[in-house]
């Protein structure tokens, strides 16, 4: 008899990163998988992303996200990797001990061979905002609008005022005027925006929404809904300018302001974080610092677009199905990866020479915008990669491939960074 | 006639000048890259877009079922397009691919299903 | 509907309530009228959450008084109403060695008021109780009695508590008229009672000036505060309070009943008595002064922030007195008004009590069953209640680990939640760190539900506050 409370495999979340994950982990050998889902249907985040745009690099064309979806769940289906959903994981541990909870079978336990970590992430609630005023209804995260008005099919407002230039806040902008919403104005604190170009002209220039960059909201109007949300320019330091408000007659504020990799269960099994990504620091296998527990997706590092969460995750889903197939030694040398110039962070954090991949993609972030500049992997001293980009933007994913050949134990610098032309 | 645009292939977002005579591209300027011309020419000739939407599902599972046009459409009918929805139901199931309806507002498109949507208990 | 009682409360907040849940224990036909949705909706909704332990207020005072016998009461009454209150005990820092003088005052008078257990804890030990704080904390006076409750729950419990042993609630009525009758009086033309009690925090002045001959005036007082994420809660272990000096009243930073770390208040006077927004002013001022007593405040860690209003009386002490025949005025509750509500209630109705003599409530049960939390519950446990109830095995709220068993229980109970809020103060969904973002829609689903009312008419707090405003396209414009 199978032993229930026995897995090879456990994958927390079964969005876009758990599903690939589990189909790389299964097509690589392993058979008992288990992948968690808290909601009622697996595909995550995506199925309430109905915009077009998703899987071009994946399928070479253009899908909406739930087919995108769909068509992982497919496959998982067809592979017959079983899932529990409405299954809530409340705790894990550092043996990968998964404790999760459901209507059916209650409180479960399962000793897990490997647990990869697919959680995805939360949107910035306006509490880490700091926007004063007062707390109406009518004050939503870009998502929590986005679930109202395409799974539940309601208007969370009629007259909006967005904050934030992230693409969800863009193509929200353009669902709530085609739903029949006027949307006044988005907001960006920052000089540029965190969005696709494409977004900020097919989501606002299409319908005329003005996008004011460099603005905040500074007050919040209205007792019981909102009534007025008021907007002013910000200096350098993000200082809010006075004299520049301008007060837009509302009903509703969407707030679109950054995502944060939910990472509550990762702590609880000790694993470590990174203070930039807030995401598990992770090797070149995707491995957190504890053995046997691998991240990828959104819950690891905020991706822009969902073809590299596939592809990190069934990177992952490869790596973990080895720890339990191949018995993969413990690391005995982990070479950090150092950042330069405007390279906020790298994934992986770190790289076991004997461990990685012949080719080792390493994706990063930059923290500004830089035009006409270099990225440089630097190892000992030595530019092993300096590639001319003519723009690297905050909103954009980039990455670098390290080749194994030019690593060693000996190794003691792997570096990644920009030049400014 | 002269347009002013932004191209969209990239961060860069270049600002492109696309200079016509009667409806013929005739230069653009601007850009930094070929994709940067291609987008201005079609954009200027012939601007179409993807819609997508939901409509409300009876008997469905959950309430509403998303869709999209099988084709992009005029920009210049997006709005049309959208009020043609509004009046629409469709009954559960609904499966990824179903057309929900044809020819949508003459543009051409169909308007297609892009999620399953199971009926209600199932 | 028969509306003759023997008492009427005005104000369904900690104080309205507190009276409602002592009365209870007599054969008195006792109602509460509150003007909003729900209880907990005023000055109880946004305060410190602190159980002061009572060296704060002069010596004869009511405010020494009540504060120093709340605090002895909410002890007992914690695990028998089932809120949330903890024991941390509180500590004043002092940062100047010329304050000292006035730390060891705060004790003697602390002490004058019956205060037990107060001692002036040094450098060393005071480092050792809370590792986190400033360097330049050099003694501290520590308050082993003092702590933090839920406001919420405490104010909830009293009211649900009330409700279960006979008290009527009425919400959605704002008091508009009082008159006075041949034996008590009438209030909206609709309700009458032989006695009147006005526990209408900021509004106590007007219902009092209704029925009274000498007016008062209770100004508004704004707070506002910071909520940091739990992971930020492990930072301050107790109250801690900064020595009031002459150049002010300092700032708290405190653990909350529930692991959060909350730091504030400001204190300005306002006018207008609704007017409970933060402002740049006030959290720019909270900012830099929490940090004198934690210097690493992880402020990228706010989850919320949030203001409210203290009911502050001319003359600097509790209004509670039969101002007019049959009316009892519980008016000016300001700090420790919170910590003094259960003993408030006890004297307040001690004097209706004397008044109208009543019997016993036979039938009384002093006990009040708590929301499930599933973070307290064993796994045995846990499974036990889902094979009852399948829906404590459906997780709504994955921030605070809040089941969709409790927020139909909160929507059941004597005094039910009815929006969105309402479940939020009751069983904390939505009250972690994505407030609400994840878990809204599904919270008003289930509200939906149990009261029986459409989806889009769910409010966040009653009133105008709904959250939905229409159907997909409903508004969408042909030919434009």
């Amino acid at each position: 008899m199978e032993n229930k409370n026995r897995k090879q495999l456990v994958v927390i979340g079964g969005g876009p990163a758990g599903l690939a994950a589990a189909i790389a982990a299964k097509k690589s050998g392993l058979d008992d998988i288990l992948i968690l889902e808290r909601d009622q249907c697996l595909g995550g985040i995506l199925n309430q992303c109905i915009h077009n745009g998703f899987g071009l690099h994946t399928f070479r064309e253009e899908l909406t996200g739930p087919e995108y979806a769909a068509r992982f769940i497919r496959q998982a289906e067809e592979l017959e990797i079983p899932y529990a959903l409405n299954s809530m994981v409340v705790d894990i541990d550092q043996d990968r001990n998964v404790t999760y909870v459901n209507e059916k079978e209650g409180l479960q336990t399962v000793q897990a061979d490997a647990v990869i970590l697919a959680m995805g992430c939360r949107e910035r609630p306006r509490g880490a905002l700091n926007i004063p005023g007062y707390r109406p209804a009518g004050i939503y995260s870009a998502g929590t609008a986005q679930k109202f008005t395409n799974i539940d099919g309601l208007m969370p407002g009629r007259d909006v005022v967005i904050l934030g230039s992230g693409d969800i806040g863009l193509i929200m902008a353009r669902r709530m005027t085609l739903e029949g919403a006027k949307v006044h104005v988005v907001a960006e604190l920052m000089p540029y925006s965190g969005g696709l170009k494409r977004n900020i002209v097919q989501c606002l220039d299409d319908y005329g929404i003005p996008l004011k960059l460099s603005h905040t909201v500074t007050n919040i109007q209205g007792k019981e809904r909102v009534e007025s949300v008021t907007i002013a320019r910000v200096d350098e330091n993000r200082r809010p300018i006075p004299g520049t408000e301008i007060t837009y007659p509302c009903d509703t504020l969407l707030l679109s302001c950054g995502l944060i990799p939910e990472n509550e269960l990762s702590r609880q099994a000790d694993v470590t974080l990174s203070r930039v990504t807030s995401g598990p620091v992770v090797n070149e296998s995707l491995e957190t610092s504890v053995p046997g527990i691998f991240a990828c997706g959104n819950v690891l590092h905020v991706h822009d677009l969902v073809d590299f969460v596939s592809q990190e995750a069934a990177k992952a889903g490869e790596k973990a199905a080895a720890f339990v197939l191949d018995g993969v030694p413990e690391s005995s040398v982990q070479i950090p990866i150092e950042t330069g110039g405007l390279v906020r962070y790298t994934v992986p954090f770190t790289v076991d020479p004997a461990r990685m991949d012949e080719n080792q993609v390493v994706r990063f972030r930059v923290g500004n915008v830089l035009k006409g500049g270099f990225v440089n992997v630097i190892v000992d001293g030595e530019r092993k990669i300096h590639r001319k980009r003519m723009i690297l933007a905050p909103g954009e994913m980039e990455s670098v491939t390290l080749k194994k050949e030019w690593i060693t134990p000996e190794t003691r610098e792997i570096r990644v960074e920009t030049e400014a032309a | 006639m002269e347009r002013d645009l932004i191209c969209i292939n990239c961060p860069m977002g270049c600002s492109l000048h696309v200079v016509l005579d009667n409806d013929e591209v005739t230069s653009v300027t601007g850009n930094t890259c070929p994709r940067g011309k291609a987008y201005a020419i079609s954009e200027v000739t012939h601007p179409v877009r993807m819609i997508t939407s939901v409509l409300p599902v009876d008997g469905g599972a959950i309430a509403v079922v998303s869709c999209k046009t099988s084709q992009p459409v005029d920009k210049e009918r997006i709005h049309e397009v959208v009020c043609a929805m509004k009046d629409v139901r469709v009954q559960a199931p609904v499966a990824i691919g179903d057309v929900l309806v044809s020819d949508i507002a003459g543009s051409g498109a169909d308007l297609v299903a892009t999620k399953h949507v199971p009926c209600k208990g199932q | 509907m028969d509306s003759n009682y023997d008492v009427l409360i005005i104000g369904g907040g900690v104080v309205g309530s507190a009276v409602a849940w002592q009365l209870a224990k007599t054969d008195l036909k006792t109602a509460v009228l509150e003007k909003e949705e729900d209880v907990s909706t005023g000055t109880t909704k946004a305060n410190s959450g602190i159980v002061h332990a009572g060296y704060d207020a002069m010596p004869g005072t009511l405010k020494a008084k009540l504060n120093v016998r709340g605090n002895e009461m909410i002890h007992e009454i914690a695990p028998v109403l089932n809120f949330d209150f903890v024991n941390t005990g509180s500590l004043v820092l002092c940062f100047e060695e010329e304050n000292r003088p006035g730390l060891q005052a705060l004790l003697e008078r602390g002490k004058t008021n019956g205060v037990p257990g107060l001692r002036i804890v040094e450098q060393e030990e005071l480092r050792q109780m809370e590792p986190e704080i400033s360097e330049d904390a050099i003694c501290a006076l520590y308050a082993p009695t003092a702590g933090v409750v839920d406001p919420f729950n405490m104010n909830v419990a009293f009211a649900e508590n009330a409700a279960d042993n006979g008290t009527a609630f009425f919400f959605n009525e704002p008091v508009t008229s009082l008159e006075r009758t041949e034996d008590g009086w009438l209030v909206n033309g609709a309700y009458r009672a032989k006695i009147l009690v006005n526990a209408a925090g900021v509004h106590a002045d007007e219902i009092h000036n209704m029925a009274c001959e000498q007016p008062i005036a209770i100004r508004p007082r704004r707070g506002e505060y910071f909520l940091f994420d739990k992971e930020a809660g492990s930072l301050a272990r107790h109250v801690l309070f900064q020595q009031p000096t002459a150049a002010g009243k300092g700032i708290l930073v405190t653990p909350t009943a529930h692991g959060n770390l909350l730091a504030g208040p400001t204190a300005d006077f306002i006018e207008d008595k609704d007017g409970v927004c933060t402002t740049a002013q006030g959290l720019d001022h909270v900012r830099p002064m929490a940090s004198k007593t934690i210097d690493h405040l992880p402020f990228s860690q706010v989850i919320t922030s949030f203001a409210g209003l203290r009911a502050v009386p001319e003359g600097g002490d509790f209004i509670i007195a039969e101002n007019a025949p049959g009316f009892i005025d519980a008016a000016g509750i300001e700090s420790p008004g919170l910590t003094s509500a259960p003993a408030i209630g006890e004297m307040v109705a001690q004097m209706i009590v004397d008044r109208l003599h009543p019997g016993e409530n036979t039938a009384y049960v002093p006990q009040r069953r708590g929301f499930v939390k599933v973070d307290d519950l064993s796994p045995a446990e846990w499974n036990a209640l889902i094979a009852e109830d399948p829906a404590y095995g459906r997780m709504v709220c994955r921030c605070e680990k809040v089941t969709e068993g409790s927020i139909r229980d909160a929507c059941r109970r004597s005094v039910p939640a009815r929006s969105l809020d309402g479940v939020k103060r009751r069983v904390r969904a939505g009250m972690g760190r994505c407030q609400s973002g994840f878990c809204s829609p599904k919270t008003m689903e289930i509200i939906s539900q149990e009261l029986n009312i459409p989806f889009e008419d769910i409010t966040k707090s009653g009133g105008r506050s709904k959250l939905i405003t229409g159907w997909d396209k409903e508004d969408l414009q042909d030919g434009e």
